[in-house]
């Protein structure tokens, strides 16, 4: 196994807060799970992620979501697939509380999200990591003080991040560029920025909304290899992504969405393909990018 | 909570937000500064109208042949009626000669001391001196009398001019009062669009930090010590100038100009207190405050 495919924080166990919904208890030693060389029935894992009949207006006509009902279970690497508007940025806007439900229910890790009142939203937000197509990067300040701020707003002490930082650093392939600016990156440096931000406190859930939107093809592998990398680490990994070959050749469950509705949702089983590691994958991925 | 953090963050924001910091700051030091300015001249304006109002008085005269005795019965009498804050004897004499120095001719020609004994009395406030004069004047057509002496042989407040200087000065304090208000509203207002507008600029800023699971106080505290510095170098600065003006120019002028050298106008430390408290308080609220819209993520 890849040393890169460890995800090991010496301090993870540290901030496992109180606050954190129940079922997203932090993984501890997740790395040190038995490698599955198949994917285990899926029924036996918990689902952190449930959508049951949720819709989203946006006003009078503009419907973000209607009536999707998804489970998500843990460890799974999931991806909304859809044209503009169909519904994939809503479920990930839900998701972080961004936006309210006009209806339905929203659980993560078995926790109604309606039921988390506002001053708790960022308590909740603390355990979702979320990476954005437009990076979200703060421009003021470097490459570890972004990265650095996602462990600063839940109290980490400098010397609580001095230690965190570099495994993520190392992880993201950022370690040469720790003291430059965001303006001073490539987008797919950005991103990978973006990502090891999203990544910073070990959240037991990751989003990525259109990680690969405004990049290359061979910049978006090396995001979609990172995320893989950070999926087989034990953390939920759920991808929105208009790039469908991308997603085909990540032979992993699917959503497909279409004016708000889920018109598609295959399972990972149905590609009954070996696990790959981070590097098979990637170099697969080239191969048939080319 | 962690100060040291959140100052480091609220310096580092204000290094790298070097041009809306420094409008921010100018902004609170020009307003400082006028309202600097402003407060002392309101202070001696209405000064200036308070010792116009002073000189309102009610003059009682007696008649030419009042006796000591008489005297002494008026002045009890007057001591005891309402409205009166003060009485003064002015003798035949001394009238006549405080009049002679001022008209010596007029008084020359005439050859005798026509004037009567007076008591000067100054109302308990401007207003009440047709009152008073009512009051007293056996001949006034107005209500009843309270005090009234045969030896008492007119009563005068040279109405008209009291009126005038009565209204003239109200108009005065009116308007200075209508100023100093729109002018700490202006201050108010100039100071939290600055910042508003400056935290504009940072909304997305603040809204990856929401994103990020930031609370709103965490993101809170460092625009709130940004505000607060910027409010106290701002008026540290207003303030340094005032001082300087006052020293240069407001002092040597005091003693000639007696509109500055009212005696009870503002103490300088007492202003300074007043508008250093004011600077800092209006920078620190209104990024706090300023901030609550873009919290809504």
């Amino acid at each position: 196994m890849p040393a890169t495919d460890t995800i090991v924080s010496p301090s993870r166990e540290r901030r496992t807060r109180e606050d954190a919904p129940p079922g997203i208890e932090r993984r501890r030693g997740a790395h040190a799970l038995p490698r599955r060389s198949v994917a285990p029935a899926r029924d036996e894992r918990e689902i952190v992620v449930e959508f049951r009949g949720v819709s989203k207006l946006y006003g009078p006509g503009g419907v973000g979501l209607e009536r999707a009902t998804l489970a998500v279970r843990r460890q799974e690497m999931v991806f909304l697939v859809g044209p503009t508007g169909s519904g994939k940025s809503t479920i990930m806007r839900l998701l972080i509380k961004e936006l309210e439900p006009t209806d339905g229910r929203i659980l993560v890790a078995g926790r109604d999200l309606e039921e988390i009142e506002r001053k708790k939203v960022p308590y909740y937000r603390r355990n979702v990591g979320v990476v954005f197509q437009d990076f979200k990067l703060l421009p003021t300040r470097t490459v570890y003080d972004n990265i650095a701020y996602a462990l600063q707003v839940t109290g980490a002490s400098r010397k609580q991040i001095r230690a965190t930082l570099p495994d993520i650093l190392r992880l993201t392939g950022l370690s040469t560029k720790l003291h430059n600016y965001p303006h001073q990156l490539s987008g797919g440096e950005q991103q990978r920025v973006a990502v090891a931000r999203a990544f910073a406190s070990h959240p037991p859930l990751l989003l990525a909304d259109e990680p690969t939107g405004n990049l290359d093809p061979e910049t978006s592998i090396g995001i979609m290899q990172l995320l893989y990398r950070i999926n087989r680490a034990g953390t939920t990994v759920i991808v929105a992504s208009h790039d469908n070959e991308m997603v085909d050749r990540m032979r992993r469950r699917v959503i497909e969405l279409k004016r708000g509705r889920i018109v598609r949702d295959e399972a990972s089983g149905l590609y009954g393909a070996r696990e790959e590691n981070t590097d098979e994958l990637g170099e697969r991925l080239k191969r048939e990018v080319r | 909570m962690r100060p040291g953090f959140f100052l480091k963050e609220a310096f580092r924001s204000m290094r790298r937000n070097a041009v809306p910091s420094f409008a921010a700051l100018a902004s609170v030091l020009v307003t400082t500064l006028v309202l600097g300015v402003f407060i002392p001249v309101v202070e001696a304006t209405n000064g200036a109208a308070n010792d116009v109002r002073g000189r309102v008085l009610v003059d009682v005269d007696l008649g030419p042949s009042a006796t000591n005795a008489e005297v002494a019965r008026v002045r009890g009498e007057l001591q005891r009626a309402p409205h009166v804050k003060h009485v003064q004897f002015v003798s035949k004499q001394s009238g006549y000669e405080e009049e002679k120095k001022l008209n010596p001719q007029a008084f020359a020609l005439i050859g005798y001391n026509p004037l009567p004994d007076i008591f000067r009395l100054t109302p308990d406030r401007p207003e009440s001196s047709n009152a008073l004069r009512a009051e007293l004047d056996q001949s006034s057509p107005l209500g009843t009398r309270l005090v009234s002496d045969p030896a008492i042989a007119a009563v005068q407040n040279r109405q008209a001019q009291t009126n005038k200087i009565l209204s003239a000065t109200r108009v005065i304090k009116i308007t200075m009062a209508l100023l100093a208000a729109l002018l700490v509203i202006a201050s108010i207002l100039l100071i939290s669009n600055t910042i508003r507008l400056s935290l504009f600029s940072r909304r997305r800023e603040v809204e990856v930090m929401k994103l990020v699971g930031a609370t709103d106080w965490f993101i809170r505290w460092p625009f709130v010590l940004e505000g607060l510095f910027l409010g106290a170098l701002g008026g540290a600065a207003a303030i340094g100038l005032l001082a300087l003006a006052k020293v240069t120019l407001v002092d040597p002028l005091a003693n000639t100009v007696k509109l500055i050298s009212q005696p009870d106008m503002i103490a300088f430390p007492l202003l300074i207190a007043i508008l250093m408290g004011a600077a800092i308080a209006v920078s620190a609220a209104g990024s706090g405050l300023s901030l609550r819209r873009f919290l809504k993520v």
